[in-house]
């Protein structure tokens, strides 16, 4: 596809900061730069919590940035912007309208004659495949079906920019597959009418199946690591050794920079660094067992490609992610260059009896995670070695926001009970050290 | 804008109701104009004499004869319906305010939070002597203070519902609804109404159900010499009380019972099964509720046809304020921080203000040990409603959990229940006070059980629907551990209806405080029985025409109402939510 020198989109210097209840701010994109040229499909490709769902937003015109422009067209996006239209993850359809009244909405929110509406609303439907389906209620569709009518409501105001704000990760593997094959096909036999897509994702195959850009985003706070051309040509194969090669290309980069430059740091100074302030991923001790045994047993043997035991254990790079990065902070694990590899304590705990899996866990609970081990520390001062939450969830809120620090002391929880370090009791919202015997 | 893309045909035949009304006419049709023109004619004769003069109510004085029943039902509906409709208005009005504008919640909900707890019969009396003087004379004046007392016990929790569920419209769906830039007009009927609407239908009809009492007790209203008895169920039932006729009450009974059928098979299940198309969230294995007399009007061509105007209006509408869509605008937020302060200090000084005015009238004529004895009352019908919520606790709770756990007896005991929650207990007064009366018993014992008569019935279906949703395999568990008797009373079946139990339990402590206004005092011919305690005491007072005690009175019970719920009742419901709601 050709690309003409004015871009549709500009997003120049952008910043989002929430303020928080202290008074501070909390930053949650910084210095975002992106255009969007004609028939390009960007990708912006991160975990949860970079920033990239935000900054989709900001384009939509559904908020505001607290500084930097966002230029549609030559003019700033204020507001949720004519010709801008979004597909939704979670399709956003409304229950109580028929597939047909659900496509005609922003039709009729032009204001445009009836017969207009319908007969551009019956194209768009007939378009993305949904014929006969008119008067069914979004309930009666499979996902599949729902998100096309997301897109067929998205298409037929006849945007100039498509707003993709993760549309496959609600669908199962196949409909998410033929979705996006049936997208593709549409988009380069040049049958949509629109001049440019920003797909927001989280699924690193995905990302490079469909963009001509990736770029890869980084948390705490959201910032573009790296951008990456996807010059294959359509339609791709996932099997083509380029392919995989970009794959494997942007797992190094996400894993290189997990989680800011905070964690990304060399293990010495990353032991220094983290304190109270350290966010913990909700990851159950189950989860990090079970991708441990992954690791060590049959095939991998202690050392895996993360893309390939992604695919295997059926693992998103948002799930699988915040595992392996647990069991990097505990020492099990190290993670280089898009590999996890146990380390010697981590074949221990594999080889380990649950019981020794306990106190070897216990060890590496409080000494790698200060949170833990200053909650075992109040603990034992207090002659009635007990501790209400809100003493450590105040803490936390120093450093991070109310549900983070909610999040984070989960974890804490969910690993201090494993490890049997400490005892919680939600009821009277107390920590203790009886653990009932 | 791209062009016009090459299409293949655009399909000609809509699968929509549209149509529909090309086919002819139907069996469904015949069945559809029946009711449709049954219910204008009802319209038509019950709304005949409205312009009649008071004095009219005297010259065709009600009768006890049961020719004349049909009507007087007829008239008591039409009051409901009227009192309905403004309680949507209102709710429509007054909670999208309150949703939207954050000045307005602030002083907006925590009156609707004190509107809920006022006894609404208690301020009957005032609000009557303001209806009267707005149309002088005519019996017009009499029935908008009824329909206001009946719109007072309908509307606050109707307004309530909306609100919530303004406030808890799904993101995804808010977001949507800004990125296609919906006019304001058109996010309201097309997000935001239909979002609220299941919610909405529901508390309507509870608030119908609710409000029958009201209906009935409303109609013969007597403040100091001012008596007027409205046509209708209540006056009907005023007057043979006041004959001492029993055969009479017995035909008023049937007539209730009647109407309230007609109106749950008309009104309650075709709504019930209309609005479960906007339900957001859709559990699954649960069968839709049907109603065939929704079926009917929706098969009907004609109804569709003579539909289609307002229909093709109201798109129009929604058309049309597209085309004026205003943008977003943003405020300076510092701007606005000094606003609110200026803002929540008049609310609290004209709060100040009206408190100081409500004690300065009431002290005009009372001094602190009325205000005492007005406590000491309050405290006797406290313990009158504790101990019979208490009693219908232990009754009710057992049995429910079992009809609950029984497939078939809940599927005949559950809509029994409904249906006893929205008789008007009031109806059944003149029975149990008769019996008093002839054995010579003591009414402050005797006259309690009439103010948990009807409002019992939330307890035992509350449960109900507790013990039937306790999940199969929850029950398969215990059956497999050998969970039985008290254990499984204990350890199953009293948690799982514990949240649902504190809602009922709400209600109808709630509904006895009301309830207790008539409840406290009855009379049986010239016989006149009263309880110790404060809804006799607004009742009296009432009575005699004396507003200082009436206020009072209403004050007294309202801060009853308020501190338990606030210091017992919400705390209840919070645990019970968070320790014991399944799934």
């Amino acid at each position: 596809m050709e690309t003409s020198v004015a871009p549709l989109l500009q997003v120049q210097s952008v910043r989002q900061a929430f303020p928080k209840p202290d008074g501070s701010q909390l930053l949650v994109l910084d210095d975002l730069n992106l255009s969007l040229a004609q028939g390009e499909i960007v990708g912006l490709l991160g975990r949860s919590g970079s920033g990239k769902s935000t900054l989709l937003r900001l384009i939509a015109g559904l908020a505001r940035p607290s500084a930097g422009s966002i230029t549609y067209l030559g003019s700033p996006v204020v507001a949720p912007a004519p010709g801008i239209a979004m597909v939704f993850q979670s399709f956003a359809l409304f229950p109580w309208m028929t597939v047909l009244k659900n496509v005609q909405l922003g039709l009729e929110a032009l204001g445009l004659p009836e017969d207009e509406i319908r007969r551009r609303a019956l194209s768009a439907i007939d378009l993305i495949g949904l014929d006969g389906y008119e008067s069914a209620y979004p309930r009666e569709l499979s996902g599949g079906m729902r998100q096309r009518v997301g897109f067929a409501r998205a298409l037929v105001v006849h945007p100039n920019i498509l707003l993709m704000d993760e549309p496959f990760s609600a669908l199962d593997v196949l409909t998410a597959e033929n979705l996006r094959t049936d997208f593709l096909d549409l988009w380069s036999e040049g049958r949509l009418p629109i001049k440019g897509v920003i797909l927001v994702t989280h699924n690193i195959e995905e990302a490079v199946l469909m963009c001509d850009r990736i770029l890869v985003f980084s948390t705490n706070p959201g910032h573009i690591v790296d951008e990456i051309r996807v010059e294959l040509p359509q339609p791709r194969n996932r099997l083509d050794p380029r392919f995989r090669d970009l794959v494997e290309r942007i797992y190094v980069v996400m894993t290189a920079r997990p989680a800011g430059s905070r964690r990304g740091a060399p293990v010495g100074e990353r032991a220094r660094a983290i304190g109270l302030d350290a966010v913990l991923p909700r990851v159950s001790a189950n989860l990090l067992s079970g991708l441990i045994e992954a690791v060590a047993g049959d095939p991998y043997h202690g050392r895996a490609d993360l893309p390939v035991i992604a695919s295997s254990l059926h693992m998103e790079v948002d799930e699988l992610f915040p595992v392996a990065e647990s069991l990097q902070l505990l020492r099990l694990v190290d993670i280089e260059g898009g590999d996890i590899q146990l380390t010697d304590l981590g074949k221990q705990f594999a080889d380990a009896s649950l019981d020794d899996r306990k106190k070897l866990f216990q060890r590496l609970l409080l000494a790698h995670v200060p949170l833990a081990a200053h909650i075992r520390r109040i603990l034992q001062e207090r002659s009635s070695h007990r501790a209400p939450k809100s003493r450590f969830r105040d803490e936390l809120e120093d450093y991070m926001d109310e549900e983070v620090a909610e999040q984070t002391l989960r974890a804490v929880i969910g690993w201090g009970r494993f490890a049997e370090a400490f005892a919680y009791d939600d009821q009277s919202e107390t920590f203790s050290l009886e653990n009932p015997t | 804008m791209p062009t016009e893309r090459e299409h293949p045909v655009v399909p000609q035949v809509l699968p929509i109701a549209v149509e529909q009304w090309a086919r002819g006419l139907t069996r469904w049709d015949a069945f559809a104009v029946l009711l449709v023109l049954g219910v204008l004619i009802f319209l038509a004769e019950a709304s005949r004499s409205l312009l009649e003069p008071l004095s009219a109510l005297e010259v065709t004085p009600l009768s006890l004869a049961p020719v004349n029943l049909p009507e007087y039902a007829a008239r008591t509906t039409l009051r409901m319906l009227v009192a309905l409709a403004f309680s949507l208005l209102f709710t429509f009005g007054y909670a999208t305010l309150a949703a939207k504008n954050k000045r307005a919640e602030l002083v907006l909900i925590p009156l609707l939070d004190i509107l809920q707890s006022v006894p609404i019969l208690g301020f009957l009396s005032i609000t009557i002597v303001f209806f009267m003087s707005l149309a002088p004379g005519r019996v017009l004046g009499a029935e908008f203070a009824a329909i206001f007392a009946i719109f007072t016990s309908q509307a606050w929790n109707m307004a309530f519902s909306f609100y919530q569920s303004l406030r808890t419209v799904p993101v995804e769906l808010v977001e949507a609804a800004s990125a296609f830039r919906l006019s304001p007009w058109m996010r309201f009927w097309r997000v935001e109404a239909p979002f609220g609407m299941p919610q909405l239908v529901w508390n309507m009809m509870m608030s119908i159900s609710g409000s029958w009492f009201f209906v009935v007790a409303s109609e013969a209203i007597s403040v100091g010499n001012t008596t007027v008895l409205l046509p209708g169920m209540g006056s009907y039932i005023a007057l043979a009380i006041a004959q001492k006729s029993l055969t009479a009450v017995a035909w008023a009974i049937g007539t209730m019972l009647v109407v309230i059928l007609i109106y749950d098979l008309v009104l309650f299940r075709p709504l019930i099964a209309w609005a479960d198309r906007f339900r957001f969230e859709q559990e699954a294995g649960v069968p839709p509720p049907r109603s065939w007399v929704l079926n009917v009007l929706r098969r009907s061509g004609i109804i569709a046809l003579l539909l289609r105007p307002g229909a093709a209006i109201w798109g129009r509408s929604l058309r049309w304020s597209a085309v004026g869509a205003a943008n977003v605008r943003s405020k300076s937020r510092n701007g606005r921080r000094t606003g609110d302060r200026v803002w929540t200090a008049a609310v609290v000084i004209v709060a100040a203000a009206a408190l100081w005015q409500v004690a300065r009238f009431v002290m005009q004529e009372l001094s602190p040990p009325d205000v005492g004895a007005a406590f000491a009352l309050g405290l006797a019908t406290l313990l009158r409603i504790v101990v019979l919520i208490g009693i219908a606790t232990l009754i009710w709770v057992p049995i429910g959990v079992w009809v609950g756990t029984h497939r078939a007896a809940t599927r005949i005991v559950q809509p029994v229940a409904q249906f006893l929650a929205a008789f008007p207990a009031n109806l059944l007064f003149p029975v149990v006070v008769s019996a008093i009366v002839a054995y010579g018993l003591n009414p402050d014992i005797w006259l309690s059980p009439l103010m948990i008569l009807g409002t019992q019935w939330y307890i035992l279906f509350n449960v109900i629907a507790g013990a039937a949703a306790i999940p199969s395999e929850l029950r398969d568990c215990c059956v497999n551990l050998q969970v039985r008797g008290w254990l499984w009373w204990r350890t199953t079946a009293l948690p799982a209806v514990f949240p649902y139990y504190v809602t009922g339990a709400i209600t109808a402590a709630g509904g006895s405080w009301n309830a207790s206004i008539v409840a406290e005092v009855a009379s049986w011919g010239n016989e006149r029985l009263e309880a110790y305690g404060l809804g006799a005491y607004i009742a009296t007072a009432t009575q005699n025409g004396d507003f200082h005690r009436v206020v009072l009175g209403i004050a007294v019970m309202s801060l009853f109402v308020v501190l338990i719920n606030r210091a017992l009742w919400r705390p209840l419901y919070e645990y019970a939510e968070r320790k014991f709601r399944l799934g």
